[in-house]
């Protein structure tokens, strides 16, 4: 109409400048084992499995929290019982008993991740089927005393160790790869990583992401469209539990160790600030949050046990400043491009 | 004659001791723009939504096309052809005009469990988005968003969304209120050249432009309907001046 306003008919083809940025990101983390070796500091790439585990984890809580609006105080949950999935089935896999007498016990990769993820999916569903019924403080609290519940069911369960948790004595075998050797359990972790960053940045962009993000900003305009939003914030926290579910699987297989500790209350908050502090509802945000409190934790912790009192203060900078987290922040060093 | 496109009967809404919706008895034949007034408080507003679903009624039928409507969802109503815009613009922020109209048209084009394609690269949905946005005469602006728009122009993107859902029967409420003098005008040549194609309840204060559409208007007042006819005859109706007209309102 006015030609005084120019506006772009069609959204532009992926810009140059993320495609590159993307590249190097993902080569500068596949380069990481060996720049690290080369350096002499072999420790670290366990510490960036961690951070690649935790970035998954983080992601798929940002599905819910940052897309969908949910804020969810319970993914601990999903994050303790792919766990216990990965812990349950080894330990039925070593001593010959069938889990419940029916499943049989397996220490394949290739098994156990994909059961982690149905059985966090299947929790997600009954959880969030009761727990979406409400919404806003009650929605926090219900799916914090899920989680909870949770908690204590498996510190009283002795059979899989209570308090103590249960040791995997290896890790879950992958074709006839060395999982032992922190190269190649670094690899496993950032394949998994890729394909979950991936399928994340293809779900908010389809169909269902965009009606989701409506859901997010409102709910009344979106049923007034025909769209009832029920079914669609259940299966963005489905897809959101099984994701933290294979974060936690992955986790029990780099500790090799799991305990009611995943599925305690702290954890949900951990995986929370990660998102904050990365930048709520964006894709890469919840990789640099998982990087950035995992780091700090190590830095700080080499300094004092109380290294949390260090933590707080950032978070609050972090929060009151940057408008988005670190993802808002690097995008702000990149002039003329948005934060998302 | 046809069974009107919606019938009300009996329709009645209790908030503790008010009475907002007290037995209104309302028909809206295919085609035509009725238009509903009434004084500030009369429970214009809570009507609209009762017919779309918002809030339950307590009592009465709602039916369009002759099917009971009353006990289904605002989704499944939207889905029988029912759409509304609001009197308080109840948009998505943070999407961009094209944004908002493009869900509208995703959500009549079946579920929107489709994990993997980009939908802002999906030329059936976007297109069709264009089109509407034209229509209502945002194309310029359509890339923006909405966060940054005036009032004027996001009342004109509520209407542009509600004609997306391709209603059988829309619900104006209040689509001038707030316009400028030309938006107004505009808002009126809109409804006009639909007139026919879209059959419209339109909720509205601005007596000019009822009179202008309306072919038929009915009038609220404490929750009743005092009267229903042609804008003569509600102009010349004593109980109507009395209650409303006489008020100055007009």
């Amino acid at each position: 109409m006015s030609d005084n306003t120019i506006e772009r008919a069609a959204p532009a083809p992926l810009a140059i400048g993320t495609l590159l940025a993307t590249l190097l990101l993902a080569a500068a983390l596949i380069a990481l084992p060996f720049a690290m070796q080369a350096l002499g500091q072999p420790a670290l790439v366990p510490l960036a499995s961690r951070v690649l585990i935790y970035a998954v984890a983080a992601a798929s809580l940002n599905l819910a929290l940052g897309f969908g609006g949910m804020v969810s105080f319970g993914h601990a949950a999903f994050f303790g019982v792919g766990g216990y999935v990965v812990g349950i089935l080894y330990q039925s896999y070593t001593g010959d008993e069938p889990f419940l007498g029916l499943i049989p016990g397996t220490d394949q990769l290739l098994i156990t991740l994909p059961a982690a993820i149905l059985v966090a999916g299947l929790l997600a569903l009954v959880i969030g089927a009761l727990s979406l019924r409400t919404s806003g403080v009650q929605f926090i609290m219900i799916t914090l005393a899920f989680a909870q519940m949770l908690f204590f069911l498996f510190v009283s369960l002795k059979v899989y160790g209570g308090d103590d948790g249960m040791t995997i004595r290896r890790r879950n075998a992958l074709f006839g790869l060395n999982t032992r050797d922190d190269a190649t359990f670094y690899f496993i972790c950032l394949a998994v990583a890729a394909v979950v960053f991936l399928l994340f940045w293809r779900i908010v962009r389809s169909r269902f992401g965009l009606v989701l993000a409506g859901i997010r900003q409102n709910e009344r305009r979106m049923a007034a469209i025909g769209i009832a939003p029920y079914r669609y914030k259940l299966a963005a926290f489905v897809i959101s539990g099984m994701g933290a579910g294979l974060a936690g699987a992955l986790m029990a297989n780099y500790m090799r160790f799991v305990s009611p500790d995943m599925l305690h209350w702290t954890k949900s908050g951990e995986l929370m600030i990660m998102v904050i502090l990365g930048g709520v509802g964006t894709l890469l945000g919840p990789l640099l949050g998982a990087a950035a409190l995992v780091t700090l934790e190590t830095v700080l912790t080499s300094w004092t046990e109380h290294w949390q009192l260090v933590l707080g203060p950032v978070l609050l900078l972090v929060v009151l400043f940057t408008q988005g987290g670190l993802n808002g922040l690097l995008a702000r060093l990149r002039p003329g491009r948005s934060a998302r | 004659m046809t069974a009107p496109l919606l019938s009300v009967r009996g329709l009645r809404k209790r908030f503790g001791g008010l009475v907002a919706t007290d037995g209104v008895d309302l028909d809206v034949v295919e085609g035509e723009i009725h238009a509903l007034i009434g004084p500030n408080g009369a429970g214009k507003t809570t009507l609209i939504t009762q017919l779309f679903g918002e809030l339950t009624h307590d009592e009465g039928a709602i039916r369009l096309s002759g099917e009971e409507i009353g006990a289904l969802k605002t989704p499944q109503r939207v889905a029988r052809g029912l759409a509304r815009t609001f009197q308080i613009n109840q948009l998505l922020p943070d999407f961009s005009m094209l944004d908002n109209v493009a869900l509208a048209v995703q959500a009549h084009a079946g579920h929107s469990f489709r994990f993997f394609a980009d939908a802002r690269r999906d030329e059936g949905l976007r297109s069709r988005a264009r089109q509407h946005l034209a229509a209502a005469g945002l194309s310029h602006r359509a890339e923006t968003k909405v966060a940054d728009l005036s009032h004027g122009e996001q009342k004109q993107l509520e209407f542009a969304i509600a004609l997306a859902c391709e209603p059988r029967l829309l619900l104006l409420d209040e689509p001038m209120a707030g316009l400028g003098h030309a938006e107004s005008e505009q808002m009126v040549a809109m409804l006009s050249a639909l007139k026919g194609r879209v059959t419209m309840l339109l909720v509205e204060h601005d007596m000019d432009a009822v009179f202008k559409l309306a072919d038929r208007i009915s009038v609220l007042v404490y929750g009743r309907v005092i009267a229903t006819g042609t804008a003569e005859e509600i102009r010349d109706n004593p109980e109507v001046r009395t209650a409303y007209l006489g008020e100055g309102d007009a």
